[in-house]
C-alpha cells in the first residue's frame, strides 16, 4: 500500500491504475475513483452517498469500519474495493475455486458468496490480520519454507483455509488435509507443498 | 446484479409476513429467503436469480440441534452443514447424514451452508445457469437444449420431456434415506410435509421444484428416532476425489440379523431430479441374504427404470455399481 504512493518506484498495482492508455479514459476514471473511494474509507473519513446504500459495520482485523454500502456488494468486493484491503483475492466469484476464503466469527468462509450486508457486526479476519511480515502466522511461515506456492494467487486463499483447518476435525494423514482442502483450487499445482506446509504446522503445534 | 431490497427480519412471524407478498416461492421469486448464501447469491450473480427483496434470515434463532420428543432429532433451518455433519449425535446415530454433508461441497461452503438452503439447492444444468440459453425450469416454454445438448451429467430417473435437470444435494439423499420430514410455518400456519413429498418432478413444471408456497419459511428438519443397530453408509461417485457434484451416489441405512437383511432404506443422489428414494431397491433387499448376488438384484431394481440421455447411458452402470458397493461397505462396517 505505501508503495503506491511512492511514484519513483512503479509498482504492478501503480502500472495497472495508471499506464495502460490504450484503457478507455471512463474507465480509468472509474478504476482511480474506486482507489479514492478506498483510500478515503481506509482513512475513516466519509465516503459519498450511493443509492441505497446502508451504513454497516465491519469488524475486520481487530479494527472497525463503519460504512455505507450497496447492499449488492459482495464481502469480497468491500473488503477489496472499499476498504482497499486487496489480500484477499478474486478468483472465480462463485464459491468454485476458494481464492476469496476468510474467517467469520473465526470459521473459514467464501468472501464471495457472502453480502458484505450480512457481516454487521461479525468478527472478520483476512490475510493482512493473519500475520505481519515481522510476525508470521505459523502456517504463514510454513508455506514460505515449503515454497507452498508458485504464482501466489491462490496463496492467501490457501492459508486462511489452513489457518482455519487447524481448528476443525481432521484426521492425521495427507488424504484428510487433501480433503479438507479440495476448496481451494491452485492451478499452478503447489499441492504437495501445501500439504507438507500444513502438516508440518499440524505436527509442531 | 439487480437491485434489490436488503431486509433482515426481526423474527420470524416478519419474515414469513414479508415472504407472503412474493408472487411464488419458485423459480423467478421477487421475495427470497438469504441463509448461507452459497445458492442464492450465486445465482443472483448470473442473473437467473432477480429478486427485488432479500429477506436475510441467518440470524433467525433456528439455529440449534435438539432432541426431538420420541427421541428423534430436531434440527434448525440455520443449522450450518459443518455443524450439522460434526455433531456428536448425529455422527453416531445418523451417520449417513454426516457422510453425505460431508462428501460435498467445500469445508469453506459446508460453513456457509444452511440445512434448509440445503433442501433448495438449485440444479447444476449448465443451461438452467446460463440465461442466454433456454431453460424449461427458468422460463417455462422456453425448450430444454439439454435433451439435446452436454447431458452427461444429467438424470436418468424422474426426467421429462420438459426437463432433465439432477437435483444435485448430497444431503437430500441421506435425509431421503433416513426419512426425515420437513417443518414448514407459513401465512397459513404450521405444517410438516414427509421428505419424499417436499421434491416435485418436473413432470410439465419444471419451474416447480418443491411444495413451498410464498411465506412458506422451512423452520426445521426432523429425524425419526435412529435404527439401532443399522450400518450407514454415503457413497459418492464423481469425475473428481473431493469437491465436485455426484455422478451417482449411494445412501444406505441396513440392518442385518443372521445374514440375513431385516430393515433397509435406500435413496440415490446425482442421478434423479429429485433425490431418489428407491422403494424398488428396498424390497429387493428385505428379508434377503446380505449378499452380492442380492445387492446386485437391488441396483437392478433400483434402476429399472431409468431412461439414459445421449451422453450419459453410462450413469446407469455407474449407479448400479455405486449402490452395490454402497451396500458391501456397509456389511463391511
Amino acid at each position: 500500500m505505501t508503495n503506491d504512493d511512492q511514484p519513483s518506484r512503479p509498482n504492478r498495482r501503480q502500472f495497472l491504475l495508471t499506464g495502460g492508455s490504450a484503457v478507455a479514459a471512463s474507465v480509468m476514471a472509474a478504476t482511480v475513483g474506486d482507489e479514492a473511494h478506498a483510500a478515503q474509507a481506509a482513512a475513516g473519513e466519509a465516503v459519498p452517498a450511493v443509492e441505497g446504500a446502508v451504513p454497516i459495520t465491519l469488524r475486520i482485523n481487530s479494527t472497525d469500519h463503519s460504512i455505507r454500502i450497496d447492499p449488492r456488494t459482495t464481502l469480497l468486493d468491500c473488503l477489496r474495493e472499499t476498504l482497499a484491503l486487496t489480500g484477499t483475492k478474486k478468483g472465480c466469484d462463485h464459491g468454485q475455486c476458494g481464492a476469496c476464503t476468510v474467517h467469520v466469527n473465526g470459521r473459514r468462509v467464501l468472501s464471495c458468496l457472502n453480502l458484505a450486508v450480512m457481516h454487521d457486526g461479525h468478527e472478520i479476519t483476512t490475510i493482512e490480520g493473519l500475520g505481519t511480515p515481522e510476525a508470521m502466522h505459523p502456517m504463514q511461515t510454513a508455506f514460505y519454507t515449503h515454497d507452498a506456492y508458485q504464482c501466489g494467487y491462490c496463496t492467501s486463499g490457501q492459508i486462511m483455509s489452513a489457518a482455519a483447518l487447524l481448528k476443525e476435525p481432521c484426521g492425521p494423514d495427507d488424504t484428510a488435509v487433501k480433503e479438507l482442502m479440495s476448496g481451494n483450487i491452485c492451478r499452478c499445482g503447489a499441492y504437495a507443498n501445501i500439504v507438507a506446509a500444513i502438516q508440518q504446522v499440524r505436527k509442531s503445534a | 446484479m439487480h437491485r434489490y431490497e436488503y431486509i433482515r427480519p426481526a423474527d420470524q412471524a416478519a419474515a414469513i409476513a414479508a415472504a407472503a407478498q412474493a408472487t411464488t416461492a419458485q423459480q423467478g421469486a421477487n421475495v427470497r429467503f438469504l441463509g448461507g448464501g452459497t445458492t442464492l447469491i450465486d445465482l443472483m450473480k448470473l442473473n437467473v436469480e432477480t429478486p427485488t427483496r432479500v429477506l436475510d434470515i441467518s440470524r433467525l434463532p433456528l439455529d440449534r440441534i435438539d432432541a426431538a420428543p420420541g427421541g428423534g432429532l430436531r434440527i434448525g433451518a440455520i443449522v450450518r452443514n459443518s455443524d450439522l455433519a460434526n455433531d456428536a449425535k448425529v455422527q453416531q446415530e445418523y451417520s449417513v447424514l454426516s457422510q453425505a454433508i460431508l462428501q460435498g461441497a467445500s469445508a469453506q461452503i459446508r460453513n456457509m451452508a444452511t440445512v434448509g438452503g440445503n433442501l433448495l439447492q438449485r440444479t447444476r444444468c449448465v443451461y438452467f445457469r446460463d440465461t442466454a440459453m433456454a431453460c424449461n425450469k427458468r422460463e417455462p416454454g422456453s425448450g430444454c437444449p439439454a435433451i439435446t445438448g452436454h447431458n452427461r451429467t444429467l438424470a436418468i430417473l424422474g426426467a421429462s420431456e420438459q426437463c432433465i435437470a439432477t437435483n444435485p444435494s448430497d444431503m437430500c439423499v441421506a435425509l431421503a434415506a433416513l426419512e426425515a420430514t420437513v417443518h414448514i410455518q407459513g401465512a397459513q400456519g404450521a405444517r410438516a410435509v414427509a421428505f419424499g413429498d417436499f421434491h416435485l418432478l418436473p413432470g410439465n413444471t419444471p419451474q416447480r421444484e418443491t411444495v413451498l408456497e410464498p411465506g412458506d419459511l422451512i423452520t426445521h428438519v426432523s429425524l425419526p428416532p435412529p435404527i439401532v443397530p443399522s450400518k450407514q453408509v454415503y457413497l459418492k461417485l464423481r469425475d473428481r476425489a473431493s469437491y465436485e457434484f455426484a455422478l451417482a451416489s449411494a445412501a444406505v441405512v441396513l440392518t442385518i440379523e443372521n445374514g440375513n437383511i431385516t430393515y433397509t432404506r435406500i435413496a440415490l443422489g446425482g442421478v434423479g431430479t429429485k433425490p431418489w428414494r428407491s422403494a424398488e431397491a428396498e424390497t429387493a433387499l428385505t428379508g434377503r441374504p446380505a449378499n452380492d448376488g442380492t445387492f446386485r438384484q437391488a441396483a437392478e431394481a433400483a434402476l429399472g427404470a431409468a431412461t439414459p440421455q445421449s451422453e450419459n447411458r453410462f450413469k446407469i452402470e455407474l449407479a448400479k455399481r455405486c449402490l452395490t458397493q454402497a451396500l458391501r461397505m456397509a456389511v463391511a462396517r
